[in-house]
């Protein structure tokens, strides 16, 4: 079976959830959105306070082309467009808005009917992918309508739709292909349009063989679509590992893109919005967020519209447990610790995981023993224990040398430590001071020319 | 007897050519260099703080001999006096600065700012600061790992367990500024010192709206402005909600540190200025007021200059 | 509130793997060995293995306490494993005295003076030794007869010795005894299979993986074959005198155990080849042509030191470059 080429772990899969089917959540009474839910530029708001909007009503709009819209995911009235803390309590220009009733924008089909077929051209599918304001919803938030327009010179010859669903813990990827599965494959075609390519490859985990034989079923089908079951290792869902998995071929280190060996990457999840998208020109106003932890009493996979307050999903899977937490927006290998809970789900919040008692803390650190355990674990072919002691050093010249801007970030080298170094924390600085000189650089560079 | 004598033969002979080729490689890949630059780096207090801008000491001393203009370099370490030294030996024009202090300025103690969180990462600044917003709700106070100790060359600046905050040694402190580059939230800035450490600054960097850090913190600038309305000097300035005291302005009066609401105005080594009972005739003597507070306050600087 | 919050960067799970579990392993995959070495030499080896470790356990703790500050480290097991790794080098005969000293240079000498765990260039328990093969070359090379493991008996040759002093031919210690340990040897020693289990243990708790070892032994499994080609052997000789050098002396102990040793092996798979093939031909050379009939120690020694150039100039396979 097939799985990336280089280093990966293996951690519990803890997918407490993978078994309950998708819930609705009742409309939140208050949402707010933040203006930067994506990389890129912030989208600019298009409402102001006292505004009445609807569900599905464009309320900031894409800042420049890396950018995207932003929809109000209920309809009332904005009671402010101010800075509002996230989840990590920095504070954001968000849009607050109070629900009146559940009045919707019009053009919108809301039913569940399935249209298979889409007679549109590659560039009306891409207009309407960015009005929707769909990003990648498995955490990178990349702006789908970016990914799809191929720069020209490069030429895509496979898309690959990302089911891979590696963190552990979260199942939203896992019950959307179970239970949309025909939508998703409509809208693989739709995207295979898109790129203009004749391949299409579904990527999933061999732990879950009840998606891997659903998704197979519904393909047949479909021409020039593969399900292809992949060997369960962390981080096959990192692009990069995917794309090697799948195809064989590496993407080389930045500033290359998938697009350099031909690939294209789109969530599953992402793949359901664009069929909604282009379908049924719903915008993303809401997704699957998987909100699980041991010690939850319900586990569960909600349907939830953006900018509903976390702690609402909390309360829907039996609350928080009581003693030390530690609440995380995605899965416990990249999600990133939250202290507000107020704070609302985005486009990219695939799971909240409560980590709880003694897994909510870090076991405390011994020295460097030399294992190399993180060098046979990093995925990208680095040496973290060298990484991290440059970093913390401070020399950017040496890091930039060993090439610390390929790291992903996904954390094999801090979970496969034995002394429970902070690798990571110091990796992630160098390589953001790093990836700093190099823009300042190019940017000297620029004017000259 | 002959191995014994082969030996020591064979050696002498290893070392002779040793010798030989050691010689002609330091003739071959001489450096020249002005003997000068010895000589300013022994001038130089040797520190290798990099307080300069310079990798060190040597790298100093480098620039110092070679440029003709060196009013751009300042060894903050040995001070005006180890520069006016360097100055003659080369006969060049001494550049001069003023004393100065690493100031920080959060007040933000534990006491009065209240945890609502516990950071469980690797303790540095830089990392806690790269995630979130810190232990307590106010997201431009001091973290209090200690990035700012850790680079001090000179030991001047320790935290103090008490408050949580990194308080420096104003004797210690040669204003290198490598704890003002470490510092993540750019709470420390380089001020004029002044004659026996005495210091007068806004103990807070948030830009947040006012109701919003009292709600995080106590000791915190609300931007209030009553500092910059009673400041005889015009030493005070409120943008983004922060109150800024001008060190080159200031004249260690002390009238803003009374009207502080919040007692985000610190006073370093002295006393506070007597609480004045609210002037009954405020409305009257309003007109004649500007003129005269500029004479209290100049008296006020003065006295604590006499001191 | 009644939850405390708690913020760190991610990830927030970690392998179930800790320094003092892969520690605690190294000395249960030791335990075939020792009870193998019980058996032929006698509960003298349990003795000297239990003097050892308080030994090495005692300077560590001592250091640490009144030498220099930092985390205490002995409940990683880490001086644990270099007490039982020097005893096994030791021959059981040895006085206790001398057990200790070795105990002191491995410690002292060879791990704290640089820092402690994990910083130390050269693996502590193979300085302890080697220390004591130069300081005390009779006691460290008087090895008791096995069989009635009675200490009284002749001290015997190593088979490796024998071989060296062209006392017996290589083929004259029959595979089955060195598997054993029917054999005069060091208590580590003595028995192939105990070490080979250990090995299986190590691999399947994934505390090492197999490229050093095996290569090591390849290496010189090799070399003896192209020796014993060079010099005409026929036949049988053909795979016993490889199988000898393979089996003999320290060769699986060092391979297994000791080449194997984090903090003075390469961070790279690449590297760890290297330093193999190195230990491997160095061991040989030793072997054969050198002063001592066993090259392992010196071999390990000497590759430790090549360690930090091997990890300056091998760098792992980057993901997306040729």
């Amino acid at each position: 079976m097939k799985t990336f080429p280089i280093g990966g772990v293996h951690p519990s899969e803890n997918k407490l959830s993978g078994a309950k089917p998708i819930e609705v959540l009742p409309l939140p009474d208050v949402v707010t959105i933040p203006l930067s839910q994506h990389i890129g530029a912030p989208a600019v708001a298009k409402v102001a306070k006292g505004d009445k909007v609807l569900t599905g009503q464009l309320i900031a709009e894409a800042g420049s082309f890396m950018s995207a819209n932003i929809h109000s995911p209920i309809s009332g009235t904005v009671t402010s467009v101010d800075l509002v803390p996230n989840g990590q309590g920095l504070r954001q220009p968000m849009i607050t808005i109070k629900r009146e009733g559940d009045e919707w924008a019009e053009g919108i089909d809301r039913s569940e009917t399935l249209v298979r077929e889409c007679d549109l051209p590659a560039q009306e599918i891409i207009a309407r992918i960015k009005a929707a304001g769909i990003v990648g919803m498995g955490g990178a938030t990349f702006p789908a309508h970016v990914k799809l327009s191929v720069p020209p010179g490069k030429k895509a010859e496979v898309l690959i739709i990302n089911g891979v669903e590696c963190e552990p813990y979260l199942t939203s990827d896992h019950r959307m292909m179970l239970e949309h599965g025909e939508e998703i494959l409509v809208g693989v075609t739709i995207l295979m349009k898109a790129l203009g390519v004749q391949r299409a490859v579904i990527g999933i985990e061999n732990n879950k063989p009840d998606a891997i034989a659903h998704l197979k079923g519904l393909a047949g089908r479909y021409a020039g679509i593969e399900v292809m079951p992949l060997k369960v290792q962390y981080p096959q869902g990192g692009e990069k590992q995917l794309i090697a998995a799948v195809t064989g071929r590496q993407v080389p280190p930045p500033p290359a893109l998938p697009i350099d060996v031909g690939a294209v990457v789109c969530n599953a999840s992402t793949t359901y919005a664009v069929y909604r998208a282009v379908q049924k020109n719903m915008p993303l106003i809401e997704r699957v967020v998987t909100i699980t932890g041991k010690r939850l009493t319900a586990p569960k996979n909600l349907l939830t519209r953006m900018g509903t307050p976390v702690l609402t999903l909390i309360v829907a899977a039996g609350g928080l447990p009581e003693g030390d937490v530690k609440v995380i927006n995605g899965g416990p290998m990249m999600g990133r610790a939250m202290v507000n809970l107020d704070s609302p789900v985005t486009k990219g919040c695939s799971g909240i995981t409560v980590m709880s008692g003694r897994d909510a803390v870090r076991n405390e650190a011994g020295s460097c023993i030399k294992c190399a355990k993180c060098v046979a674990a990093c995925p990208m072919g680095l040496e973290p224990y060298y990484l991290s002691k440059m970093a913390r050093r401070k020399n950017w010249e040496v890091l930039e040398e060993q090439m610390i801007t390929s790291c992903i970030e996904c954390g094999c080298c801090q979970f496969s430590c034995p002394s429970y170094l902070p690798l990571l924390d110091f990796i992630r600085l160098g390589k953001q001071a790093v990836m700093g000189i190099i823009r300042a650089r190019a940017a000297a560079a620029a004017p000259k020319k | 007897m002959e191995v014994l004598l082969f030996t020591i033969l064979t050696l002498c002979a290893l070392g002779v050519l040793a010798a030989v080729v050691l010689y002609f490689v330091a003739r071959k890949f001489r450096v020249e260099e002005d003997p000068r630059i010895d000589e300013v780096e022994k001038m130089l207090p040797g520190a290798n703080c990099g307080g300069c801008g310079f990798a060190g000491c040597r790298g100093m001393a480098d620039a110092l001999v070679k440029r003709d203009d060196i009013s751009a370099l300042f060894c903050p370490v040995g001070g005006s006096a180890c520069m006016k030294s360097v100055a003659d030996y080369l006969g060049k024009a001494a550049p001069e600065k003023e004393p100065q202090v690493a100031t920080v300025r959060c007040g933000g103690t534990c006491a009065k700012r209240p945890r609502t969180n516990e950071f469980d990462g690797a303790a540095s600044c830089a990392v806690a600061s790269a995630l979130y917003v810190g232990e307590t709700g106010c997201s431009f106070g001091c973290l209090g790992y200690g990035d700012c100790v850790a680079v001090c060359a000179f030991d001047a600046i320790r935290i103090n367990p008490e408050t949580g905050l990194p308080e420096v040694d104003a004797d210690k402190c040669t204003a290198c500024g490598a704890c003002v580059k470490a510092c993540p939230k750019g709470i420390i800035e380089l001020r004029k010192k002044w004659p026996k450490n005495r210091a007068v600054y806004v103990s807070c960097v948030s830009k947040d709206k006012g109701a919003v850090v009292m709600k995080a913190c106590k000791a915190g600038c609300i931007g209030c402005g009553k500092c910059a309305k009673v400041c005889p000097f015009g030493a005070i300035t409120v943008e983004n909600n922060l109150a800024y005291i001008d060190p080159q302005k200031c004249k260690l009066c002390r009238k803003c540190e009374n009207e502080c609401p919040t007692g985000a105005i610190r006073l370093v080594g002295m006393e506070p200025l007597p609480k004045e009972p609210k002037a009954p005739a405020a409305p009257k003597a309003a007109p004649e007021k500007p003129a005269a507070a500029p004479k209290a306050a100049e008296a006020a600087a003065k006295q604590v200059k006499a001191e | 509130m009644a939850n405390k919050f708690i913020v760190s960067p991610a990830p927030h799970v970690q392998s179930a793997q800790s320094t003092a579990r892969i520690m605690r392993d190294v000395v249960i995959a030791l335990i075939p060995a020792l009870i193998v070495s019980t058996v032929v030499f006698g509960a003298n080896v349990l003795w000297i293995t239990a003097l050892s470790v308080f030994c090495c356990m005692l300077f560590e703790y001592l250091i640490q306490r009144f030498l220099c500050e930092g985390a205490n480290t002995l409940p990683n097991f880490s001086a644990v494993v270099t007490g039982v790794l020097l005893a096994f080098n030791l021959p059981a005969s040895i006085p206790w005295w001398i057990v200790v000293i070795g105990a002191f240079v491995a410690i002292a000498v060879a791990k704290m003076t640089f820092g402690g765990l994990g910083k130390n260039p050269f693996n502590p328990a193979l300085v302890g030794r080697v220390f004591l093969l130069i300081a005390y070359p009779v006691q460290m090379t008087s090895f008791p007869m096995p069989a009635n493991g009675s200490f009284d008996a002749l001290s015997g040759a190593t088979a490796l010795a024998a071989v060296k002093h062209k006392l017996a031919a290589a083929d004259a210690v029959g595979v089955q005894d060195l598997l054993l340990g029917n054999m005069p040897g060091s208590l580590g020693e003595v028995a192939a299979a105990a070490l080979l289990l250990g090995f299986v243990y190590l691999l399947w708790r994934k505390v090492i993986t197999w490229h050093i070892p095996v290569t090591i032994l390849a290496t010189m499994a090799v070399f003896a074959f192209v020796v014993a080609l060079s010099r005409g052997d026929e036949g049988a000789m053909l795979w016993q005198f490889p199988l000898f050098h393979v089996l003999a002396g320290g060769a699986l102990l060092g391979a297994i155990f000791m080449a194997t040793d984090y903090s003075t092996s390469p961070m790279t798979v690449k590297g760890g080849v290297i330093f193999a093939v190195g230990i491997g031909v160095i061991t040989m050379c030793i072997r054969l042509w050198g002063a001592y009939p066993e090259g392992m120690s010196f071999a390990i020694l000497v590759m430790n030191a090549v360690v930090p150039l091997i990890n300056k100039y091998v760098k792992p396979k980057r993901f997306g470059l040729k």
